[in-house]
């Protein structure tokens, strides 16, 4: 097996072809998420062309009410949806993968319940875990509560012997756990408290601000290159624990990793945003159907299929009824899920 | 050269269960080891233990190196370890599947020599044509055959399969063994293979290991001098006869079970 007689040039071939259909794949949806980027910022009360936006965002002219809307309104907004898209869907790539199972992702092990049981806390008792100001307070405790599930699964996934499927069902029971909870607050609360709560579940991208956006930019960015940098070993998690092993990668210790990143960007996704549970399903799935598991690509197309599936639920939630947005984690699912029929059942190629 | 000292291992470390090797001492040679015996005598096991995936008791040497006190990074480059797990599927193309064999020298671009070995190694096993398919449309034994060439990929000094000829047909089984065989003369490493089929062991293999259902060594050495009628009655509890073909090769014929003869007595 030298490397004689069989020259290196026809090897590449196909490993080259394989590759370019994959980076092309993903220039392309680079253009989707810039238009529906763009439409995101245009479409609103006041509808503002997109000759107009791209002045004030590309040459820094324009003056008055129009600029100011987009650069302190519907930027950050529009950033935020890919950014809490983008978080989403590497948090449910990653997850599905080191527990190699397709249904599983941070929804599913309990962190976005939760995060709504840390808001329903504040909303209903007026509880102030960190003692933030009475704005922050609902993001600080669904903050708190993402994090304080993230803390339990992974202590949970640092004892010797807790294997995937352990994993996803101590996931499943703290989910259960913190619904239970947050519905003995929705059972004693009374009305108007009820109706924040409810608000507050469906997901809202409405109450963005720029450091809020920043926040969650810096943990994508943050779990994003770490992620990325193990592709290889990532990868090989797609394969039975053994086999993984035999290759030399230390699985426990990459479950670990995974838990701790992407639960943080769960984390910091919802708690600006409320609940946006579907997207860390689809996304990942449709990312497998396009260009395969090698993580150096599916991870970088989940990130953008969840930017993408956000950033259109967001145009949709603001079209179906002129002047009012609905809640975008509703929309999320109403879009999502047909779409996510539709590729399984057409494709039949799940796992 | 790949030798064993003291080895102890339990699966559960309690006073009241056997353990599944008590100072268990093997010497391998260089070249193509077989290692032999009933269901539950520990291969599997053994060979878990010398690539450490297991933490055991007693030292595995490899010539002057203590393999049980290296790095994982170190252990990796050295050994190549084929686990018998099912076939699984998985969406990532064979190509892909067998890239990952070198996983410590992948970065984010691929280099020449990293493909170049992979297309070989395919080529080897001749399923170069199966390169740009996905896992899930393979055959179990296609799945079988690109598992092993992730194995060998990477080039190690030992390798340790075990059942690799597993859900192959005959022809498969044979080409395996013979470019193992191959693989072993060209290149000077070694192999350690667990096997269930006796006679393509006793035709491939230079060196048998021989556990017998406690997990202690019954006898180690070449093939003519480990396969007696007697040896088979009493590890693998069969009545068999002991033939050798023209060049001196023996194949074993299984005729019954021990068990049987005790009924058909009493």
């Amino acid at each position: 097996m030298d490397g004689k007689g069989y020259g290196s040039r026809p090897d590449r071939t196909l490993y080259d072809s394989m590759i370019r259909r994959r980076a092309v794949l993903t220039a392309a949806l680079l253009g989707v998420m810039l238009i529906l980027f763009l439409l995101n910022i245009s479409i609103g009360s006041s509808s503002i062309s997109l000759t107009e936006i791209v002045r004030i965002l590309f040459t820094g002219e324009g003056q008055g009410h129009k600029a100011m809307i987009v650069r302190e309104v519907r930027l950050p907004m529009a950033l935020m949806a890919l950014a809490v898209g983008a978080c989403l869907g590497i948090g449910g790539c990653e997850i599905q993968t080191i527990l190699r199972n397709p249904i599983a992702s941070p929804y599913t092990l309990g962190i976005t319940n939760a995060a709504t049981f840390g808001a329903a806390l504040g909303l209903i008792l007026n509880t102030n875990i960190l003692r933030v100001s009475e704005a922050l307070m609902v993001t600080a405790n669904a903050f708190v509560f993402a994090l304080l599930a993230s803390v339990c699964i992974y202590a949970f996934s640092c004892r010797p012997g807790a294997g995937k499927n352990a994993i996803i069902l101590f996931g499943i029971a703290l989910n259960f756990l913190f619904s239970a909870l947050t519905m003995v607050l929705q059972y004693i609360s009374d009305d108007e408290d009820l109706k924040s709560l409810v608000f507050w579940s469906m997901g809202s991208l409405l109450k963005t601000t720029w450091s809020k956006f920043l926040i969650v930019l810096s943990a994508l960015i943050f779990c994003f290159v770490i992620l990325y940098k193990n592709a290889w070993q990532l990868t090989a998690m797609t394969l039975d624990d053994t086999k993984a092993r035999s290759l030399g990668v230390d699985t426990q210790k990459v479950r670990r990793m995974v838990i701790i990143l992407t639960s943080l960007a769960t984390a910091f996704a919802v708690c600006f945003v409320g609940s946006v549970g579907f997207v860390g399903i689809i996304a990942p799935h449709i990312a497998r159907q396009l260009v395969g598991e090698d993580q150096r690509f599916f991870l970088p197309l989940s990130a953008l299929l969840g930017a993408v599936i956000v950033a259109l639920s967001f145009v949709v939630s603001k079209l179906v009824i002129p002047g009012v947005v609905l809640p975008i984690g509703l929309v999320t699912a109403i879009i999502g899920i047909p779409v996510f029929l539709a590729i399984i059942f057409s494709r039949m190629r799940v796992i | 050269m790949l030798r064993i000292e003291k080895l102890s291992f339990s699966y559960k470390p309690k006073k009241d269960k056997e353990p599944v090797f008590q100072d268990l001492d093997i010497e391998f040679r260089p070249g193509l080891n077989a290692v032999l015996g009933p269901n539950g005598a520990g291969k599997s096991t053994l060979l878990k233990s010398i690539f450490g995936l297991l933490s055991y008791d007693g030292t595995v040497w490899y010539d002057e190196k203590n393999v049980t006190k290296m790095r994982t990074e170190d252990k990796t480059k050295l050994m190549a370890y084929l686990p018998q797990t099912d076939v699984e599927t998985s969406t990532l193309t064979v190509l892909e599947m067998v890239l990952l064999g070198r996983l410590p020298e992948l970065g984010r671009r691929v280099k020449d020599e990293d493909l170049s070995s992979v297309m070989e190694t395919l080529q080897a096993l001749n399923i170069l044509h199966l390169a740009p398919k996905s896992l899930g449309e393979l055959s179990g034994g296609q799945k079988k055959l690109v598992f092993i060439a992730q194995t060998l990929v990477r080039e190690p000094r030992v390798i340790l399969l075990d059942e690799p000829a597993n859900s192959l047909d005959l022809q498969k089984q044979l080409e395996l063994c013979q470019m193992l065989r191959r693989l072993v003369e060209t290149k000077g490493i070694s192999i350690i293979v667990v096997l269930h089929d006796i006679n393509l062991a006793l035709r491939f293999a230079r060196h048998i290991v021989i556990l017998d259902d406690c997990g202690r060594l019954y006898q180690a050495g070449k093939p003519e001098q480990v396969i007696t009628e007697k040896m088979l009655r009493e590890v693998y509890g069969i009545v068999a006869s002991v033939s050798y073909d023209g060049d001196g090769v023996p194949t074993v014929s299984a005729i019954r079970s021990v068990r049987d003869e005790r009924q058909g007595t009493a």
